[in-house]
């Protein structure tokens, strides 16, 4: 199963490395990355497998988003069918 | 692999345009627990609500944790209250509705619809107990609500149950009056009522449907609007198109959580009802797509088209997006639930008369509307015959849902809070239309041919 994972929030150092730490404690395997920086935002976007991961999807979309406000950054992780229903036929 | 401008353009419309799944309701039949002590029965319509809806909150809140798009509501309807208690030897239905305030907070959801009986060529003994049981069972439960069926294309109208149903909204007032008359915001009026609506107060389980079934309400007047506000100027081709095209985005999305959610909780997916629900927040109202459109306050003359075409456009968008499209469908305009109606309203320019015009053309009809507490239950009455025939002739869904809010005056406000929002008391004609209702009998059903 694949998810899309969207990280937005103040450019520093080291936001990728803190993200991808985090997805690896949960068993989440990066596919894809793309990332840029518009006006000193950070904006990130994974795919990522969560099939093998060690915890249910709503609970590690959850816990993402928990960790993510405790470092000031938005981790917002959503399940990939969401954008499909919604812009391919 | 994934295009970056589609996911921002779903996250823009959940985070900005109010995007949402407005409910997701489990109607459940509660044919089976008819016994003649009205007791039991109560205990039996608990015991079978709180099994089968026990996981539906739950499956709601995963759902939207994994999609990362919000569910405002999860509720439950049921058979028509005044079916299964028929068998009752009683001559109130109140323990019914406590039973189901129960379940409903047990389940935890906000709303429980299927205090209901349709009566629309004649009443049972059950559907005359019911109509009586209201006023007390929506004062003495929080999560209740009830509707109905007056009228229908087929069968006339029951004009009899109409003038009751004007007493029993007065006495719902009145019973409520600490509250403005909330208690009327959860009791609907309607002719040609769905078996199978997820929307609240009108929500219930038909006869036709179901052990168990699972009913999907999108929303979305923000995403239209923002949608429309990209084409100002242009012809209305572009703005059907342009509606046409949001509607199915949305719907594809309610789809998509339907069959998600039903799948987990084991009960077959019924439909997705395509309806744009305002709620009162500022950037989610069906007045300011009216207003985009190009009129200056929704209620000036044009509003009837501007909501016709919307109303069109959103269904024919949304009907290739679903495998079954159902309930209500179509654009909501519950005056107190729509920042933008409310300040219609305030303004004058939107009149009851203007509200009737429009519910010619959409979905349902004089929703949520605040009127004098001294309005007399024979002019309701008359309101809600005035709407029913339009249902009738129209062979389209009509409601009232009219809230005669105790010594309140034209001009004042009645607050209902959260999504209920607030409604300006409007003016109502002073004429009487007493004799009129006082004749009671059928209004025949209308002919289907020769239209003009």
């Amino acid at each position: 199963m694949k998810a899309v994972v969207t990280v937005v929030g103040e450019d520093r150092v080291g936001i990728i490395a803190q993200v991808c730490t985090s997805l690896a404690k949960y068993n989440v395997n990066v596919l894809d990355i793309s990332q840029t920086v518009m006006q000193g935002f950070f904006t990130m976007m994974m795919v990522v497998d969560v099939s093998a991961a060690n915890v249910p999807v709503a609970q590690l979309a959850q816990e993402l988003d928990e960790q993510g406000k405790q470092i000031g950054l938005s981790i917002r992780l959503q399940r990939r069918d969401i954008f499909d229903a919604m812009h391919k036929i | 692999m994934f295009n970056v401008k589609e996911i921002l353009a779903t996250q823009d419309m959940i985070d900005k345009r109010h995007l949402d799944i407005r409910t997701i309701t489990m109607g459940i039949s509660l044919l089976d627990c008819c016994h003649e002590d009205v007791n039991v029965c109560a205990q039996k319509i608990y015991d079978k609500i709180t099994r089968r809806a026990e996981k539906l909150v739950k499956t709601g809140e995963d759902i939207e944790w994994e999609f990362g798009i919000p569910i405002v509501n999860k509720r439950i309807s049921v058979t028509p209250i005044a079916i299964v208690g028929n068998t009752c030897n009683t001559d109130s239905y109140v323990p019914l509705a406590m039973a189901l305030d129960k379940a409903a907070k047990e389940c935890g959801v906000n709303f429980i619809g299927g205090f209901s009986a349709l009566v629309q060529k004649g009443a049972t003994k059950g559907d005359w107990i019911l109509m009586d049981s209201i006023p007390e069972a929506l004062a003495a439960t929080e999560r209740v609500c009830s509707s109905v069926n007056v009228g229908s294309t087929k069968a006339g109208i029951n004009m009899d149950a109409v003038a009751k149903m004007g007493q029993i909204i007065k006495k719902t007032a009145e019973l409520t009056a600490d509250n403005d008359g909330l208690g009327c915001a959860k009791l609907v009026v309607f002719a040609n009522a769905v078996e199978d609506n997820p929307f609240m107060a009108g929500a219930f389980h038909g006869v036709g449907e179901p052990e168990c079934v699972l009913n999907v309400g999108v929303s979305g007047p923000g995403v239209v609007h923002h949608a429309l506000q990209k084409v100002k100027g242009q012809p209305f081709d572009v703005v059907a198109e342009t509606i046409k095209k949001t509607a199915f985005r949305i719907t594809r999305m309610g789809q998509m959580v339907g069959v998600e959610a039903s799948s987990r909780l084991g009960v077959p997916f019924g439909i997705v009802d395509l309806s744009l629900a305002p709620t009162p927040a500022v950037g989610d109202s069906v007045a300011r797509i009216l207003e985009e459109m190009g009129l200056e306050v929704t209620g000036t003359h044009g509003t009837t088209a501007a909501l016709a075409l919307l109303n069109d456009a959103v269904k024919k968008g949304g009907v290739m997006a679903s495998n079954h499209v159902g309930g209500l469908s179509g654009a909501f305009i519950p005056v107190s639930e729509d920042e933008g109606m409310i300040a219609a309203a305030l303004s004058g320019t939107l009149t009851l008369d203007k509200l009737e015009a429009m519910t010619c053309v959409c979905s349902v009809g004089l929703d949520m509307i605040a009127v004098p507490g001294d309005t007399s239950a024979s002019t309701i009455s008359a309101i809600i015959a005035d709407e029913a025939a339009i249902g009738m002739v129209n062979t389209k869904t009509t409601a009232v849902r009219i809230i005669p809010a105790p010594g309140k005056k034209v001009g004042d406000m009645v607050e209902m809070g959260g999504l209920l929002g607030s409604a300006p008391v409007m003016p109502v004609h002073p004429e009487s239309s007493a004799d009129f209702i006082a004749r009671g009998g059928r209004i025949p059903a209308p002919l289907q041919s020769l239209k003009n």
